[in-house]
């Protein structure tokens, strides 16, 4: 029966028997994938998937190569998101309720204790996840051949993740947000210590200044809180999506993830890819290899496509949602042992003792412990600074997509982690034992500590160590390998010791269970 | 003669408006936001007053250490008269308490001697003292929004 001889009650009834079929089409837009072409065409025809290119290289696929890092931190953001939606339901910004319905969410709603820890676990996960994937980035090389700027967007995004963490840790409004507001928000104001050595706090008080937009007056209040929570739910998440936007943007342009120059052909050594189907689609039965596929890089390989890549559609999606329901598993899983804390309601009068940051800061609350100005404003600058400027510092090409380039940047990376580790215990050691200068001298003028600290001095030395190495192999890379290894072991033992070593008063103590009681 | 005038310093006319508008579209937008940023630093914060009553001078007796939770500072009394320090330590604004030598704070450890001088620890300034006075009927107010030199006693009459 054709078209023409249809009654329009016949159309009708076709078409609604025939919806499920023709909505999948309009959805896919070329149908469900059958031929390596049409695979190809539902990653070009979808919005969502065409963040992905059509065609994956295998090396991308390696779990061994990538350790799904970059996944993984999306993947957590992602539930920090959806989840924090939920807290909002309940949650409202102002100094008298915030408390209560952070303790309703945990003890009145149905899973909201869940919901809580999992907004808070998967954030906080994310710090750890993405200082893994800087690691990964810096150790397999691939800064570099167009993606240094990728890797300043990267350290903008981590910068980001720590502060949406701050926020979300100051809404609360129990002890722990408000002391830590406190404690911020003098940082914030911290330049004081520069501009009081030198008389011009009066004419020119940029600390001061700092301290009063952030806290909306000069002291923590309903205004902090509004402001606080206006970064935490749309400013910092705004600019979380765009720089997060461009940095997997700029990961397209540059042709995919990075990888080794020379991939051996079909030495995948991944199990789960199934191999290109060189039939069907655009490719004659009759013909072994197609020109057609152009892509980067230039050796043919025939009867294999173009620099090993196969078509992204199933390989690559099965392996995200891998990866997101083995995260989404995890936090679930660590969500449902470990609470979130909630400590009492603010108090202005007593901090708690030990005042003590969360713990991604624990380690700056170590070198603010020698000064305000430098541990937390100037030392976390320079490293910062440093990292930016790894791309532009090391630019040799070769061994590009090859973790740690070859058997030397191993060695200097366990050289380097050996060497910071010393550094930094060496340094801690000589604190807790004898102390600084304010005890030895207590007179002595503020410069001097700003000038000379502890801080100051392990970040001279890592600079330092660095510029040895480079010296001594000749080659900027390893100077990059023993930086960055250094800047990571700095930061762990830095935070250990803040966390666990740190009691009442930031007093030297083994474990918690020395304490004194009071 | 009419070419010499157009063309003399290698800028045209028309370039020269161009990059002047250019420019002054970028310069006013950044006006505009620079001018925006100040919206978040208000004049005035309707928060507590920095003054507060004490009451007479009776309430302290030679002798007297107290501290006003709410308001973070201590009162003294001795010999030579009243003086009030801030509880406010000078490194991070945590709230310091006595101890045998003066003041601790908890949160990174800094140590003030009796007077507020710093012997150890972190922080970069001493302990504030304010300003206390009398109001006409005798209650004493002490102003926390006025620092006084260390060592300022007041005796009342």
């Amino acid at each position: 029966m054709s078209n023409s001889t249809q009654t329009g009650l016949g159309k009708y009834k076709e078409n609604l028997l025939s919806i499920k079929k023709s909505f999948l089409g309009s959805f896919l837009r070329s149908g469900m994938p059958t031929s390596d072409k049409s695979r190809t065409a539902v990653v070009v025809n979808n919005f969502f998937l065409h963040l992905h290119g059509a065609k994956t290289h295998t090396n991308t696929l390696k779990p061994s190569y990538t350790l799904g890092l970059g996944l993984i931190s999306f993947f957590l953001l992602v539930i920090a998101f959806i989840s924090g939606g939920f807290l909002m339901v309940y949650y409202s910004p102002s100094i008298g309720t915030a408390f209560n319905a952070v303790k309703d969410i945990n003890f009145v709603v149905i899973s909201g204790k869940l919901m809580r820890n999992i907004h808070k676990w998967s954030g906080e996960a994310m710090i750890i996840f993405v200082l893994l994937h800087m690691a990964r980035v810096v150790y397999t090389n691939s800064y570099k051949r167009g993606r240094e700027f990728n890797w300043v967007i990267g350290v903008v995004l981590l910068i980001l993740t720590f502060v949406l963490n701050l926020t979300g840790y100051m809404l609360p409004w129990d002890q722990l947000s408000y002391w830590a507001l406190v404690i911020v928000s003098n940082i914030a104001a911290a330049p004081k210590e520069l501009t009081d050595i030198f008389g011009i706090t009066q004419y020119f008080d940029i600390g001061g200044a700092t301290k009063e937009v952030l806290l909306g007056g000069t002291a923590p209040g309903q205004n902090s809180l509004t402001r606080v929570y206006l970064l935490h739910i749309i400013l910092l998440p705004l600019g979380i999506c765009t720089a997060l936007g461009v940095h997997f943007w700029r990961v397209r342009k540059d042709g995919g993830l990075s990888k080794p120059d020379i991939v051996g052909d079909r030495e995948t050594g991944v199990a789960f890819i199934s191999p290109p189907q060189k039939t069907g689609g655009i490719f004659p039965t009759h013909k072994t290899y197609g020109l057609m596929e152009l892509a980067r890089g230039r050796t043919p390989a025939v009867d294999n496509d173009v620099e090993n890549t196969v078509t992204s559609w199933p390989n690559l999606f099965v392996a995200e949602i891998a990866v997101f329901i083995f995260t989404l598993a995890g936090v679930i899983a660590y969500s449902y042992f470990i609470d979130a804390p909630l400590k009492e309601f603010a108090n202005a009068a007593i901090p708690e003792n030990p005042a003590k940051a969360p713990w991604y800061f624990l380690g700056l609350q170590e070198l603010v412990s020698y000064s305000a100005f430098m541990g937390g404003q100037g030392l976390p600058g320079l490293a910062i600074a440093g990292l930016l400027l790894i791309p532009y510092l090391d630019r040799e090409q070769e061994h590009f997509g090859i973790w740690f380039s070859n058997r030397q940047g191993r060695m200097v990376a366990i050289e380097s982690f050996i060497v910071g580790a010393a550094a930094v215990i060496g340094s801690l050691a000589f604190v807790i034992n004898f102390g600084w200068f304010r005890n030895w001298w207590p007179k002595i003028h503020q410069l001097w500590i700003i000038a000379i600290n502890p801080g100051n001095l392990l970040l001279g030395f890592v600079v330092a160590y660095s510029l040895f190495v480079i010296k001594r192999t000749g080659s900027t890379r390893m100077g990059a390998i023993s930086l960055f290894t250094m800047f990571l072991v700095c930061y762990v033992i830095l935070t250990y010791t803040g966390t666990v070593l740190r009691g009442p008063n930031w007093e030297f103590y083994w474990s918690a269970s020395q304490w004194p009681i009071h | 003669m009419i070419k010499k005038t157009r063309n003399t310093e290698g800028v045209s006319r028309r370039d020269f408006l161009g990059l002047a508008a250019f420019g002054a579209a970028i310069l006013g937008s950044i006006g505009v936001l620079a001018g925006s940023l100040r919206f978040v630093k208000a004049d005035v914060y309707s928060e507590e007053s920095k003054k507060f009553k004490i009451g007479k001078k009776e309430n302290f007796p030679i002798g007297t250490t107290r501290k006003f939770d709410d308001k973070n500072v201590f009162i003294f009394s001795d010999d030579n008269g009243l003086f009030a320090i801030s509880a406010i330590c000078t490194h991070l604004g945590c709230i310091v308490s006595p101890s045998e030598f003066g003041f601790q704070c908890p949160c990174h450890g800094s140590r003030y001697d009796e007077n507020g001088n710093v012997i150890g620890g972190p922080a970069p300034r001493p302990l504030e003292w304010y300003e206390i006075n009398q109001e006409v009927d005798g209650t004493l107010f002490i102003d926390a929004g006025k620092a006084v030199p260390q060592g300022t006693k007041y005796l009342f009459a």
